[in-house]
């Protein structure tokens, strides 16, 4: 168990920026989730607090003392990898002992930690199997396995249940975090999958083209999303962005498409006219005509059981997604929806988002970094 | 392509690469610098002055009728050689690809043979050709033929192509089977569905599709024609009778080793490089782009 | 739908056209068998006659009756031929050739095996100045074969006093372009993922190497293996330049020069030293022929 801080972390190949100045520090026993889409370099910045690969600038600190240059060897940390990287000549016994072979531990104490820890993950019976003879949800917890057994100060996970089918990764999701728990080890997990870094991560860090765009427990990221990146990677189906500007001092937004909303948490900052987007769940989005209603000109709808999706155009042409229950209107049909003001976001022109001023202290809490 | 992932250890690669690049360095830049620095001078008679003559080595080379003759001899013998090895080795890798019983047994009795040395094969042979001691020779001797390799060289030549071709056949053998046995099931299926007869079958499907064997079976083939076919020279013929069968190689050791003839000697092995060196470039040139796509 | 005596004809035409089907199909399948077997006695006849040869006495084959059956001095020969040789021709017993090319066939092998493994090994996993140089220098000793440089190499050789010796012999043979391309591509398969696990797990590059690397290439050294021990034991021109003494020489020279004039060659113990010649490659192939077929394919992609 350990703290971890990265302290300016950059990366470039050649000419090409991949990190752009990363910092984090992460609590004993905290589980961070690092989630953006493939090129974002969350791998990149895992592989550099493995020691796998060499930051440009910046510090890597665990427990207290600068690893920066050390190797991976002497940092004391252990990671599963996206394909398990299992020995593949080795039985499922060596391969968990291989690490503490090599740091000289006493035979009698590697084979005790491997049962113990084989048991703990229900695969003490499969010790003396090869990896081909193992199904993929078992290779999977022998990785882990070599991680655990080793009590590194650090796991590393990268994208360690992509190579499973879906049943079997919602359960293995739910595992990892009950060991997490359990072992109460310091953990850094990267995925593309939103979905896994919500249910995973104690804070996620939402990364896009090298930076942390936010960096904040789910719920915060959920509720205040610092952007209009966030906002939109994290929530299925996305949300919607509207055109706007502020009118009424800074207490309203006129869309472009045709109403004007108050805000319902007060005045916003920002000159009279200036362009805003508005950010709404389609969730949030009900049905209703009256004062404020939008006509939603609906071309497809999607089923999904409880609920329903509804895809449709704005009479500024812009699209909307609203997801609702017990409507089911026909396509090509006018629906007209209201968007409740407590549940707008307001971003600025560069998608930053914008707080109303009385509320300005919860941003600092939320710690946005980056922006 | 390269790995992204790498140690760095500074010293480590040079101490694990320097048994091979000493090795590669002493016997094979060092002999083939000198032999094209060599191929530039002339010794005088008695090996004590030498000069520097420029490329009149490679003139007189090539205007050497002995030369010329064994380019000649090569050609010939390679031909011969690549044909009949690759001909018979296909028609029975065709056979054997057939899905009879014992199609494997066939198998490990055609591919032994290329484990025997091709001097060795060459021995074997003598006791079938020999004019004396010879199952063939003296059955021909006794017909009334006037058999005797050792005196007529176009009886030399055709014992030299026949042990060489005996030696080859196994390897083509392997690799025509190989080659049939993975063309798709479905395509031979396909091509019998829409009528085609077993011999049309054959040369527009299969042969087409074996193309990219062919070619590489066909740059090995004359490569083993002119390099490692020296032992069943030497054991059978000795480039003889009345250089007959002396092929390039042969005459390339025969002036370096016995002849001592330094220019001379280096500048056939300058003239052997470059065909190494052009036969592997069309060797590459094949691999880069696959014959029948 | 068609009932009765119809569908009744229909099927025994079509019955008819199968039978006469398998018929013509059993009929080819006995040319092919008959072509094979044709095929593989002509491969076995050589060696059939020199077998049966190799149990009769000089004066059989000298006259001229080769024999297809064995005779009654099958051990005479052989004992004659390992212990003391042809007493007429080169005196050298063929047991001290088999010895010469046994060590020959393999330090051969050995030797390039374990530097093609290393500098593979080197070229992979390493970053370092004249990496590229050093591949390609390996990389073009593929257009250099001994058969092209016979007199400078064997001028080098002897400058460097090693005619007549076992490393003149074997080093020149050691360097392998085609072993090192074969590890190559086979370590550039080896997942980037492999090397991090074991660099976390604490391997060092010589642990990853014996550990890892090592255990992982097991097949390709047997299928490397038996070929390179083929074509140690079959090597002609390098150890005909370089070994001018009965002491280092080896069985596939010695049975050449074991063929003197047709008067006074020892027939019979050639054929016995030529059984003895290609005993082992045979042998070596045929035991481990899916090794052989493997290490035939690989070296040549």
């Amino acid at each position: 168990m350990a703290t971890l801080e990265l302290q300016g972390i950059r990366k470039s190949f050649g000419t090409t920026h991949v990190l752009h100045g990363i910092d984090l520090a992460v609590a004993e026993g905290e589980m961070i989730v690092i989630v953006g889409a493939s090129g974002c370099g969350k791998s990149t910045l895992l592989r550099i607090v493995a020691g796998l690969e060499t930051a440009t600038e910046g510090r890597v600190i665990i427990a207290g003392a600068d690893v920066t240059r050390l190797e991976p060897k002497d940092r004391d940390i252990a990671m599963v990898f996206q394909n398990y990287a299992l020995y593949p000549h080795m039985s499922v016994f060596d391969n968990m002992a291989y690490g503490l072979k090599i740091r000289g531990l006493p035979k009698a104490e590697i084979r005790a930690r491997v049962q113990q820890t084989a048991d703990l993950l229900g695969i003490g019976q499969l010790l003396e199997r090869k990896p081909r003879q193992l199904s993929g949800g078992q290779r999977q917890r022998v990785a882990m396995g070599r991680a655990i057994v080793r009590e590194p100060k650090l796991f590393l996970f990268d994208e360690p249940l992509s190579n499973l089918d879906a049943k079997l990764r919602v359960q293995m999701r739910a595992e990892i975090k009950r060991l997490q728990r359990r072992l109460g080890v310091t953990s850094l997990f990267v995925t593309h999958d939103q979905v896994e870094a919500m249910t995973l991560g104690d804070r996620l860090v939402v990364m896009h083209e090298g930076r942390a765009e936010q960096v904040a427990t789910p719920m915060e990221i959920w509720r205040a999303p610092a952007n209009t990146y966030v906002a939109g990677f994290i929530g299925a189906p996305a949300m919607n962005f509207l055109a706007a500007e502020l009118v009424e001092g800074g207490a309203a937004a006129k869309l472009k498409a045709g109403a004007t909303i108050a805000f319902a948490d007060g005045v916003h900052p920002g000159g009279e006219g200036a362009p805003l987007i508005v950010g709404i769940r389609p969730e949030h989005i009900q049905a209703g005509s009256g004062p404020g209603s939008l006509p939603l000109k609906v071309d497809l709808v999607e089923p999904l059981g409880a609920e329903s999706l509804i895809h449709g155009a704005l009479p500024s042409g812009e699209t909307l997604t609203v997801r609702m229950s017990d409507c089911s209107p026909l396509a090509g049909s006018v629906l007209p929806v209201v968007l409740p003001p407590a549940s707008l976001h307001v971003f600025d022109a560069e998608g930053r988002r914008i707080e109303a001023v009385r509320r300005r202290e919860r941003t600092a809490a939320a710690g946005a970094v980056g922006a | 392509m390269r790995k992204r992932v790498i140690f760095n250890d500074k010293g480590l690669p040079y101490l694990l690469l320097a048994p091979q690049l000493a090795i590669t360095f002493v016997f094979f830049f060092w002999p083939a610098g000198q032999a094209i620095w060599f191929s530039f001078l002339r010794q005088d008679a008695f090996g004590i002055r030498t000069t520097f003559v420029g490329l009149e080595n490679f003139v007189e080379l090539f205007q050497d009728p002995l030369y010329l003759a064994s380019a000649w001899n090569t050609v010939v013998f390679s031909f011969w050689v690549t044909l009949v090895s690759m001909a018979v080795a296909l028609g029975l890798a065709v056979l054997a690809d057939r899905h009879i019983r014992g199609a494997g047994v066939y198998k490990t009795l055609l591919i032994w043979p290329y484990a025997i040395a091709p001097a060795v094969a060459a021995v074997l042979w003598i006791f079938i050709f020999h004019p004396q001691v010879g199952l063939l020779g003296r059955f021909l001797r006794e017909i009334g033929i006037a058999w005797d390799y050792k005196l007529n060289g176009g009886q030399a030549m055709l014992v030299v192509i026949v042990a060489s071709a005996w030696n080859q056949i196994p390897y083509n053998f392997l690799f025509f089977l190989a080659g049939l046995q993975s063309i798709p099931k479905s395509v031979l299926e396909a091509a019998a569905i829409d009528g085609a007869s077993a011999q049309r079958r054959f040369w527009t499907v299969i042969f087409p599709l074996l193309s990219p064997t062919t070619f590489f079976l066909l740059v090995v083939n004359i490569v083993f024609a002119f390099f490692g076919t020296f032992g069943v020279i030497d054991a059978l013929t000795k480039g003889g009778p009345a250089k007959a069968t002396e092929t390039l190689i042969y005459k390339a050791y025969i002036d370096g080793r016995v002849n001592l003839d330094l220019g001379s000697s280096s500048a056939q092995s300058v003239v052997l490089m470059l065909t190494v060196i052009l036969l592997t470039a069309i060797q590459f040139r094949y691999i880069e782009r696959k014959v029948h796509y | 739908m068609m009932h009765g005596p119809i569908d009744a004809t229909r099927l025994a035409a079509a019955e008819r056209a199968a039978m006469k089907a398998e018929a013509a199909r059993r009929r080819t399948d006995i040319v092919t068998h008959a072509i094979l077997i044709l095929g593989v006695v002509l491969f076995a006849l050589p060696i059939w006659i020199v077998l049966m040869g190799s149990t009769h006495d000089v004066g059989t084959i000298a006259r001229g009756e080769v024999p297809l059956l064995p005779g009654p001095y099958a051990v005479q020969n052989y004992l004659t031929a390992l212990g003391e040789g042809s007493a007429r021709t080169t005196r050298v017993p063929v047991a001290l050739m088999m010895v010469n090319s046994f060590i020959m066939a393999l330090l051969i092998t050995v030797g390039k095996i374990a530097i093609s493994l290393t500098s593979a090994y080197a070229v992979v996993f390493f970053s370092f100045p004249g990496r590229m140089v050093a591949f390609w220098s390996i990389f073009i000793t593929l257009m250099l074969p001994v058969e092209v440089r016979i007199f400078p190499t064997f001028k080098v050789v002897s400058d460097l006093g090693m005619i007549n010796t076992y490393g003149g012999l074997i080093i020149p043979l050691i360097a392998s372009a085609t072993a090192t391309l074969l590890f190559r591509q086979f370590f550039l398969t080896i997942p980037d993922e492999l090397v991090e696990a074991a660099k976390i797990d604490g391997a060092g590059p010589l642990r990853f190497f014996k550990d890892v690397v090592l255990p992982l290439s097991v097949t390709n050294i047997a299928a490397l293996f038996v070929i390179l021990f083929v074509y140690g034991w079959n090597q002609y021109l390098w150890p005909l330049l370089v070994t001018t003494s009965g002491d280092v020489e080896t069985i596939v020279i010695g049975i050449v020069r074991m063929i003197g004039s047709e008067a006074d060659t020892d027939w019979n113990l050639v054929m016995a030293t030529a059984v003895l010649a290609l005993l082992p490659p045979v042998a070596v192939v045929i035991l481990m022929q899916r090794w052989f077929v493997k290490g035939l394919v690989e070296t040549e992609k």
